[in-house]
């Protein structure tokens, strides 16, 4: 697996910490998937954020802080540098939300926060859509790391875009990528996997299951398939049938 | 003197940040600051005056995705 920042980490899947049921089901569900990261936000206090934090420092688990909810890069700069001085981390998942219904990221003050967070010395996760240029422009920022969406933050719709996924999989195959959002069944996070990507970043999917533990386990099981099957550089499809019986030998009936 | 903590308005006799977190209930807790919208790093507080008026932010650590 490419590295995050020089980090290689035991698991690929990343899950989110929010809307589960209680935090057991939370732990439960870091605990049967061995997720590896853990997304943090920070809020006010309404009188649960130490009980939260103990809990995430006991699973053992590398934190990635985001910058959720914010809509300007003022905001998010803000955010990152309150998040580094409290985690103590350099790593931060930039969000810059460009639009409420859609939550697509606001391309340009995703960058401005970018270039200010990298040359700061922050290890950006750019959370971006599958766009190219601004992929590149995020890079030359000083990036290192690309979150593309799979779709809509929450609406599970997978991968939404499969052909720009795979073009922007193509066009940077050394820059390791996490499909963060989107994302609503393992299949989706297996052909993520399948389709070359490193990782994949996903909460709501995992914490509104019936069973958020057993999903989260049925998610790890899936990038482990899809990583291995990437690995095991996989046959090109073809528009016609081939039988895979040999015709030779067959009997004269 | 009044400030703003969190959005609601306090009283409070702290004249730098760190002793108004210890005053306002915070004491060792794990929290990051902004000061009028501004990030104020732990290692300012002790020094951070406050001023009729002021806005401080106090956040901790919460679920997120």
């Amino acid at each position: 697996m490419r590295d995050f920042y020089g980090v290689t980490l035991p698991s690929a899947l990343m899950l989110g910490t929010a809307r589960y049921p209680s935090p057991a089901v939370l732990e439960a569900a870091f605990r049967s998937s061995g997720a590896a990261v853990a997304t943090v936000s920070l809020r006010r206090e309404q009188g649960q954020g130490g009980a939260f934090w103990d809990m995430i420092r006991e699973l053992g688990v590398r934190v990635l802080p985001n910058t959720a909810g914010c809509h300007s890069a003022r905001e998010a700069i803000t955010t990152a540098q309150m998040a580094r001085d409290l985690f103590d981390t350099p790593w931060i998942k930039l969000e810059v939300i460009g639009h409420a219904d859609t939550l697509q990221p606001d391309p340009f003050g995703l960058l401005e926060a970018a270039e200010a967070l990298a040359a700061d010395g922050f290890e950006v996760f750019p959370y971006t859509t599958e766009d190219q240029v601004l992929a590149q422009r995020l890079l030359d920022a000083g990036c290192k790391v690309l979150m593309p969406w799979g779709a809509p933050i929450g609406s599970g719709l997978g991968l939404n875009n499969r052909y720009g996924l795979r073009m922007l999989r193509a066009a940077f195959p050394d820059v390791p990528m996490v499909i963060d959002a989107g994302l609503g069944l393992p299949s989706q996070a297996a052909e993520a996997m399948e389709m070359g990507f490193d990782a994949v970043l996903l909460n709501t999917a995992v914490a509104e299951a019936g069973d958020p533990a057993a999903m989260a386990r049925a998610f790890a099981l899936a990038v482990e398939a899809g990583a291995a099957a990437r690995a095991a550089d996989p046959m090109e499809p073809r528009e016609m049938a081939s039988p895979s019986t040999p015709l030779i030998g067959k009997g004269w009936l | 003197m009044k400030i703003e903590l969190n959005g609601a308005e306090r009283d409070i006799a702290a004249a730098t940040v760190a002793e108004a977190l210890d005053e306002l209930g915070f004491g060792d807790r794990r929290v990051a600051t902004a000061l009028n919208g501004a990030f104020l790093p732990a290692s300012a507080r002790p020094v951070q005056r406050l001023h009729d008026g002021d806005r401080l932010e106090v956040l901790t650590p919460m679920q997120g995705g």
